[in-house]
């Protein structure tokens, strides 16, 4: 056993783990925060996408030990998030969930999506979401969504 | 699946590390930003006993333009390739490379030494740096050791690295005027390995044009016949087909007739971009 040092979702979480804990189980397991879903835990599907230190990452390709000493947000980490309200109500009047397994990732994705390309067109948001699979939806409705919350926070700015 | 258990240790410089590899009887395995090993560690398809990570070595960080180039920290992400935060000496070559590496969440924390050193033979970044004729730098036991990365990868997931070396990063020359590329990649799925990535690179100053080609046999490799023959300028299409087939004899000779056209596409595609800059 070794021991970490985590802030999560704002506050920090100090104790011991095992080295090959990954993150997600170490968020899903010990902080019970099960808005992280594990779908293939390799890398492929992108349900486990969490930010550390701000940058969005798969949860289930970081070690909790790699993450000592920093900090991770979760899906549940943005009540109070200007982007994440419009996202969320965009899936909502879009219809752009189903089962809502791959949802948390589609979010956190999109949020990061939004960041760096503000006012994107469908197109790039096809691209920069190919690396999340959802199995109900066929994608068009979450694109949709995104597209659409990324125009509503556009106009908010003046833009 | 979860990993097995594994001993974990950080060190905190690279003569630390090397000793940590070096040691007898235990399976290490060096772990950066572990885009591609971790999710070996949850298969179980690696189960080393102990687990170096590197990335808090300082020397692997040193990024930055020398007096004859660019020297690239092997812990650099390809998110900072991506979003230009090292200076652009090859005309947006290597932006464009990284942008195209899996998805924003794994170039996060891949690494372009975690790339090189697995050697993957449909990766980006061994194509990309064979082509603009990179050195990798290996610190050994007794200092440090270059090699052109041409001569690095010697096979599928096979380098020249030993068992107590590691690397440090890479040097590319400056051109001497600016350069001009191109490149094609073609993937079953946006984000996947590549089926084939040709890369062409042409010095500003008429020197020697490099093809490289990844997706092909066990390794990446430079096409020196097609180099030869862009060089000289007059080169059609059918030309460029007949020379890229008998550099794949020579070079890859197990490639099937479908992947023999694929190659070949790729490879034009690659020199159309180039001479459309």
């Amino acid at each position: 056993m070794t021991s970490v040092a985590v802030t999560v979702n704002g506050a920090r979480l100090a104790t011991d783990i095992e080295p090959r804990e990954s993150l997600a189980d170490f968020l899903r397991e010990r902080c019970r925060l099960t808005a992280t879903h594990l779908g293939c835990e390799q890398g492929a599907c992108g349900a486990c996408t969490v930010l550390v230190d701000g940058r969005v990452t798969r949860s289930c390709l970081r070690l909790a030990i790699m993450c000592d000493g920093k900090s991770v947000q979760t899906l549940e980490g943005f009540a109070d998030d200007r982007i994440m309200e419009a996202l969320r109500r965009h899936f909502h009047a879009c219809h752009a969930l189903q089962c809502g397994f791959c949802t948390p990732g589609m979010l956190v994705t999109a949020r990061d999506i939004l960041l760096r390309l503000p006012t994107p067109d469908a197109q790039a948001v096809r691209h920069e979401l190919s690396g999340q699979i959802c199995r109900c939806t066929g994608y068009a409705n979450i694109i949709t969504a995104i597209v659409a919350a990324g125009q509503e926070l556009g106009r908010g700015n003046g833009g | 699946m979860k990993p097995a258990a594994f001993e974990y240790v950080r060190p905190k410089t690279v003569p630390e590390a090397i000793e940590l590899l070096a040691r007898a009887g235990t399976s290490v395995a060096v772990i950066a930003g572990g885009q591609s090993l971790i999710p070996l560690l949850n298969l179980r398809i690696a189960q080393p006993d102990l687990l170096v990570d590197v990335g808090g070595l300082e020397e692997l960080k040193e990024t930055g333009e020398t007096a004859d180039g660019l020297r690239i920290g092997a812990l650099t992400t390809h998110s900072d390739i991506e979003d230009g935060k090292l200076p652009d000496l090859f005309g947006g070559l290597m932006q464009h490379v990284a942008s195209g590496i899996s998805y924003r969440a794994i170039r996060n924390y891949g690494t372009i030494g975690g790339s090189v050193a697995l050697a993957d033979p449909a990766a980006d970044w061994p194509v990309c740096l064979m082509a603009l004729g990179a050195n990798v730098r290996i610190a050994t036991r007794n200092g440090t050791r270059p090699e052109p990365v041409s001569d690095f990868v010697r096979g599928q997931y096979t380098t020249s690295l030993e068992k107590d070396e590691i690397i440090l990063g890479f040097d590319l020359k400056r051109p001497q005027a600016p350069l001009r590329w191109g490149s094609s990649k073609v993937a079953r799925k946006s984000g996947a390995f590549a089926s084939s990535i040709a890369i062409v690179v042409e010095p500003g100053n008429g020197g020697p044009v490099a093809v490289a080609l990844a997706g092909a046999g066990p390794r990446a490799c430079l096409l020196p016949g097609v180099a030869k023959q862009v060089s000289s300028g007059a080169s059609s299409d059918d030309m460029l087909r007949a020379t890229v087939a008998q550099d794949l004899a020579a070079l890859a000779p197990e490639t099937d007739s479908y992947s023999r056209r694929l190659h070949a596409s790729t490879v034009l595609r690659a020199v159309r971009d180039m001479r459309s800059r």
